[in-house]
């Protein structure tokens, strides 16, 4: 057969096309412990699992942000956490009609012989760890596959791993139920222009499907996490009308239409720029047969962790900045962001050279 | 560079988006010398290049048939000819604002090692007979690879080299002017279903596009010819709703949006199924950023062959029956066809050959 059609076939396409919904978009809350770490400690919170629970119960319980969401990605700890009131997370999701999502994967790991480069693990036991995150209530699974551009990357052999890596890991979400985000990150890292971006993206795009095809992936059951494309960032920023332009156009020679959804990361990109420039896709005029949202997780967290500081009292406007970001992205999936919903830290990037998780 | 940008992008841009326009279509007239003897003989007509002037000329001076024509695709020699008051085929097609393009293959050569799988050949001087061929008028190209289904076939190596080889064409093409248009025909010679042909066509699509990006082949100024989505020809017929499905789900999982048209071959398929399975897959609600139109060789002119007959008196029946079958494809790019309650003979006859050889 050509597309994988075993028991979830059905509700991998049924879910996929409501995370692609429309108005609605993915926050990415799945950091892994180390990572959470930084995020703490970047506002001198002690990185311990009461903690972490806190920033999720604030996040998850924002009044009127989950209307917003059609996910949120987790990271396994959390999906087994319950609020202070005994309530699991997950349940606290479904009742509002947001999907919960496991990141799986393992981190990267260097490859041999390469200038830095690198290659995801996470494939042992996957199956079985997606039947038990199946269980627990996921329905969508994440994978982040890292490349960079430099003079001789991303490498064929980089290319040729991540990719099969990704189809690898999607073809195993979907026999256990999970529709898999395929994430072929390139980091912005460099000083290439735009166009060396988007010609990276392209190549890399293209080999991503080929080898989703390879692999037998029901693309309808799937969606797709990548990279906007723009200039590296030691390179000068260009508006967003250009990323827009560029973006779509990698997007529209290389991602097939029966991909539902495509979400994008926002890598360094600061709250505003992510923002401004999804909606300048949106507002694009071409033939865009996906809908291109959002999975963000620093470009939605950033000014809500900030305000909250890690005190009790400064939930509840917390819980509003996470609101503001939240219908500012929504406006974006729709070209309706008309701006101005950007305060000092909304506007701060947030890019991490040789940025790790 | 990702793809090609060279001194022809725009035009190449301007001009598949011009065979992309909604309710044309593509007139395949590129029977090398060889193949319209098959045709003419099967009218007892003598094949001669007289007779194979003629009969060109008799299709592209039908009256009223242009108008539903995008381009006409053409062998060499046809390139050159005039009609018998001395104008050039090419500035007919052009004065009706119909792209003229040239066949560029050389016709199929067995894979050794395989069992009758074969790639195409034509690559050698193919840039400078390219830019010979845009001298006189070609604005676009068309290079056929055959793939089968078999027990063990279609093989990785014939996926492989017919797709590197559809890639290296479209390339040379671009770069010298022409649009390319990228044709894996996979043959509807078999007993399988149809969806044994969806995984296949899924398979050689898929193939086909890794190639183009990996050869930098700018998606907007290609076309693409495949098959429709079918059962064998030793298989029972499905509806047109079903072929229209499995077709368009194919192309939708392989076929990125930036190409601005796909233009089906007709295979064996009768003139009436060619046009209704086209007509129920522009009808089909679903997602497709793409024109849906038709590059038909003898879905176009088997009624037309069969009334001319070869005589100067059926000329003008015979052009009336090529202006009928061109208005019902058109009508069918834009999901209009409504069947014909008339049909000219020969319009049902299956036109399936097998093995076939052009």
């Amino acid at each position: 057969m050509s597309a994988f059609v075993g028991k979830y076939a059905e509700e991998l396409i049924k879910n996929a096309k409501y995370i692609a919904t429309p108005g609605k978009g993915i926050l990415a809350a799945d950091e892994s412990t180390g990572t959470i770490g930084k995020r703490l400690s970047s506002i001198n919170v002690e990185n311990i699992e009461a903690n972490r629970q806190a920033l999720r119960q604030l996040l998850f319980t924002s009044p009127n942000a989950l209307t917003y969401l059609s996910g949120v990605i987790l990271f396994e700890e959390t999906l087994y956490q319950k609020t202070s009131d005994g309530k699991p997370f997950v349940e606290l999701l479904q009742e509002k009609k947001v999907v919960p999502g496991i990141k799986v994967d393992k981190g990267i790991v260097e490859l041999a012989g390469t200038n830095g480069e690198t290659t995801t693990q996470g494939f042992d036991s996957l199956g079985a760890r997606c039947a038990e995150y199946y269980k627990a209530g996921a329905r969508f699974a994440k994978w982040r596959a890292v490349l960079k551009i430099g003079p001789t990357e991303p490498s064929e052999l980089s290319i040729q791993q991540n990719a099969q890596g990704l189809a690898r890991y999607a073809i195993i979400c979907q026999e256990n139920g999970l529709v898999p985000i395929v994430e072929p990150e390139i980091l912005t890292d460099g000083n290439h222009d735009i166009a060396k971006c988007a010609a990276a993206t392209e190549t890399v795009l293209a080999a991503v499907y080929k080898a989703l095809n390879d692999h037998h992936v029901l693309l309808e059951g799937t969606l797709l996490k990548p990279n906007m494309v723009t200039p590296g960032s030691d390179s000068a920023k260009v508006a967003a009308e250009v990323i827009a332009e560029y973006t779509v156009t990698a997007l529209r020679r290389t991602v097939p239409p029966a991909v539902p959804g495509i979400v994008f990361l926002s890598g360094g990109q600061s709250e505003e720029e992510a923002t401004v420039n999804l909606n300048a896709m949106n507002k694009l005029e071409v033939v865009k047969p996906w809908t291109l949202s959002f999975s963000f997780g620093r470009a939605l967290q950033q000014s809500t962790l900030k305000t909250w500081g890690g005190k009790k009292e400064n939930v509840g406007k917390a819980q509003q900045a996470f609101l503001v970001r939240c219908k500012a992205n929504s406006d974006a999936t729709l070209g309706k962001y008309t701006g101005g919903s950007a305060g000092g830290a909304a506007s701060e990037s947030l890019f991490v050279s040789d940025y790790k998780y | 560079m990702s793809c090609y940008k060279g001194k022809y992008a725009e035009e190449l841009i301007e001009n598949a988006a011009s065979i992309a326009t909604p309710g044309k279509g593509i007139l395949a007239a590129d029977e090398s010398t060889g193949t319209i003897g098959k045709r003419l003989s099967s009218i007892n007509v003598e094949n001669v290049e007289s007779n194979r002037r003629a009969l060109r000329e008799l299709l592209f001076c039908a009256p009223g048939a242009l108008q539903y024509l995008s381009g006409i695709i053409l062998f060499e020699e046809t390139l050159y000819q005039k009609t018998a008051a001395g104008k050039p085929f090419v500035d007919v097609m052009k004065e009706s604002g119909v792209l003229p393009g040239i066949k560029v293959d050389k016709g199929t050569v067995e894979l050794p090692g395989t069992n009758g799988e074969t790639t195409t050949q034509g690559l050698d001087g193919l840039a400078e007979r390219c830019q010979k061929y845009y001298a006189a008028g070609a604005r676009f190209a068309k290079w056929r690879a055959v793939l089968k289904i078999g027990a063990n076939e279609p093989s990785q190596l014939a996926i492989n080299d017919n797709a590197n080889g559809l890639a290296r064409y479209a390339i040379i093409c671009q770069q010298n002017g022409l649009v390319p248009i990228v044709e894996p025909e996979i043959l509807v010679d078999g007993s399988h279903d149809i969806n044994k042909c969806a995984d296949v066509t899924e398979r050689v699509l898929a193939a086909c596009y890794k190639a183009l990006n990996d050869h930098h082949v700018l998606l907007e100024g290609t076309l693409l010819k495949p098959n429709m989505v079918t059962p064998g020809s030793d298989a029972p017929k499905v509806a047109p709703e079903v072929i229209a499905e499995y077709t368009v789900r194919a192309l939708q999982r392989t076929m990125p949006a930036a190409v601005p048209a796909v233009v089906f071959l007709s295979g064996g398929q009768s003139e009436e199924e060619a046009t209704l399975n086209l007509n129920a897959m522009n009808k089909l609600q679903t997602k497709k950023p793409w024109t849906l139109s038709f590059s038909f060789g003898r879905a176009l002119q088997q009624s037309t062959l069969k009334a001319w007959s070869g005589k100067e008196e059926n000329v003008a029946k015979a052009q009336a029956a090529l202006l009928t079958r061109c208005k019902a494809n058109s009508e069918a790019t834009l999901g209009k066809y409504a069947g014909s309650s008339h049909l000219s003979e020969g319009a049902s006859e299956s036109l399936h050959v097998k093995d076939y050889k052009y």
